[in-house]
């Protein structure tokens, strides 16, 4: 893919520079790291990739455009707009309760007031707090009232703060002027289909211009004011990211046309989410056993849209009322009783100079990656496997087998390390309580790895891994993932090369239902 | 003459209050009632009651037949 001399000429050294590795080692078309494709997959780009200049400085410290950026930077979301206007048939807002952990559930409501205590109380506690979003649980344009005088206060007190939202589209076309006026730098669009026949199977109904509309006449309504709407904000400069939720049977090869008509309007990222559907949340499609997707199905459907169009690969699906950094909920810290207690000195400085640290710690990231990329100039190896790390953050392997909550999966080429996705697992280590389940659950959710790289592993758990054919490998303990994971990859080819061990491919993973907490 | 909500199944999620062309609506004791004084079943204003139209829980807002039905002044 050619890239425009202009967007060449704005990007940093360093860059520029990986890049240049990349392009020399990639072997095949579409090898999909970031400079052998010719764009940043974003997720697991440590650098500006292809972003064009306006735009990397947009998402560069939002979590929920980076991977990268999620480990340093935290952001948070305020319940304040409750009401809805469509209903989606993955969707029950029926259930409202604490424990509940599914996309669109909150434990409790604010006003715009209390919304804008809280953001001040959490931006002076956690300084790397920099996005501030509104994602319902109902539908903020459907709150507009609410929204915007969130928006108002929030901008008045902590400018510094980025704003977002979340909506489904259909009253989207009303607000965009209101969104530009109060600096909205990011808008999310969920668009599940652009053919209505197809929109009649997600959403029974919409309430549009006093009146409900049921069907294919509502689905068609939803569809052109979500497009419409998407075209109004990207001609504004206002950045979207659109997230599609894949319903296998329903959606899943429809999403390739939907990322085609959004990437033509001008959406920059496309985060293509597994339905979740479990029984218990009393969904539409969970009591009808409409299941989700397979972690290989979904990522081959993410593989397909790539094209030109950066895909997220993080998301988390987290709640409406989600507070610091990704898959790290510190939400009870500010419930509204605190909140109201606490004084608060918002003090810009102070988060002027941690963030400047940030940046410098990432920039030392990305060296590492550079120069181990060279380790893999001159293989050539069709092999492409995916393995799985523990790591609480800072691009380390540093978390405990034992203690993941989650796994990161890299894809592993002569291309280099890409990141693909995240796989949740239930916690292995809790004292001792159904511990043999839980490996188990661990191994069905990475059985597409071949390796998994963690701090630490116990005896036992390794070799059950070993038997179910994943090498557990420990000898990259509190190293960058990047880095360790081609050198493994590196030995593994030679292996292979060398007639020691023979490469076989492996099977499908699960994807576990419930979104998280944080 | 009215439309009521049952409060067992209403999720207070507050959409039916911003659609009432009467401002019959108001948020008691952690959920949405409506003021039976006020309400016109939407008539007059629109072709269905706006409430009914907009709540996401089915059959939560209902006609009230402890009171006769609303009739458009002459």
């Amino acid at each position: 893919m050619h890239r425009s001399a202009q967007q060449e000429g704005t990007k940093a050294e360093t860059v520029i520079d990986i890049e240049e590795v990349m392009q020399q080692v990639a072997e095949h078309k579409g090898c999909g790291t970031q400079g052998g494709s010719g764009k940043a997959s974003c997720g697991s780009a440590a650098g500006q990739g292809d972003l064009p200049t306006e735009i990397w400085e947009k998402v560069k410290n939002h979590p929920c455009y980076s991977e990268e950026a999620h480990h340093h930077y935290a952001r948070m979301h305020v319940a304040v707009a409750p009401a809805c206007n469509i209903q989606c048939n993955y969707c029950n807002r029926k259930y409202d309760c604490a424990n509940e952990s599914r996309p669109g559930v909150v434990s409790e409501k604010l006003t715009p007031e209390q919304a804008a205590k809280k953001v001040l109380a959490v931006a002076s506690t956690i300084p790397q707090m920099t996005v501030l979003g509104i994602a319902g649980p109902g539908d903020p344009l459907a709150n507009p009232a609410k929204t915007f005088k969130t928006f108002e206060l929030i901008s008045q007190t902590a400018p510094d703060i980025k704003l977002c939202l979340s909506t489904n589209g259909l009253a989207l076309p009303d607000h965009v002027d209101e969104i530009a006026r109060y600096n909205v730098d990011h808008v999310t669009i969920t668009i599940n289909m652009v053919d209505p026949e197809i929109g009649a199977k997600i959403y029974p109904w919409i309430f549009w211009n006093h009146k409900r509309y049921t069907g294919v006449e509502a689905a068609k309504i939803l569809t052109d004011r979500q497009l419409q709407g998407l075209e109004m904000l990207t001609e504004r400069g206002i950045l979207c990211k659109i997230n599609s939720v894949m319903i296998p049977g329903i959606n899943d090869r429809h999403l390739v046309e939907v990322n085609r008509a959004v990437k033509s309007r001008g959406a920059f990222l496309h985060n293509i989410m597994p339905l979740i559907s479990a029984p218990e949340h009393g969904t539409v499609f969970g009591l009808t056993g409409q299941r989700g997707p397979s972690a290989q199905e979904l990522k081959a459907l993410q593989d397909s849209c790539e094209g030109e169009m950066n895909m997220m690969r993080h998301c988390r699906q987290c709640r409406a009322d989600a507070v610091g950094l990704l898959g790290e909920d510190r939400s009870a810290e500010f419930t509204t009783d605190k909140i109201m207690e606490m004084e608060v000195n918002y003090d810009l400085d102070t988060r002027k100079a941690y963030q400047a640290k940030v940046e410098e710690e990432r920039i030392a990231k990305v060296a590492a990656k550079q120069e181990e990329l060279s380790a893999l100039a001159g293989e050539r190896s069709d092999i492409r496997l995916l393995v799985a790390v523990a790591t609480k953050g800072s691009g380390l392997i540093n978390e405990h087998f034992g203690h993941a909550k989650e796994f990161q999966i890299y894809e592993l080429s002569t291309g280099g390390a890409k990141f693909v996705g995240h796989r949740r697992v239930d916690l292995y280590c809790q004292g001792g309580y159904g511990e043999e389940d839980s490996l188990e659950t661990i191994i069905r959710a990475i059985n597409d790895c071949h390796a998994v790289f963690v701090a630490k592993i116990g005896g036992c758990p390794k070799n059950d891994l070993i038997a179910a054919g994943i090498e557990p490998v420990d000898q990259f303990a509190h190293e960058f993932i990047e880095k360790s994971a081609i050198a493994w990859f590196k030995t593994y080819l030679d292996k292979v090369n060398g007639g020691e061990i023979e490469h076989l491919a492996r099977g499908d993973a699960e994807i576990r239902q419930g979104a998280l907490i944080a | 003459m009215a439309l009521k909500i049952i409060s067992s199944q209403c999720t207070s999620c507050s959409a039916c209050e911003a659609e009432c062309p009467n401002v019959a609506i108001s948020e008691k004791g952690g959920t949405f009632v409506i003021d039976p004084k006020k309400c016109t079943e939407c008539l007059g204003h629109f072709d269905s009651p706006q409430c009914a139209a907009v709540c996401p829980v089915d059959d939560t807002c209902v006609i009230d037949n402890a009171f006769p039905r609303y009739q458009l002044p002459a």
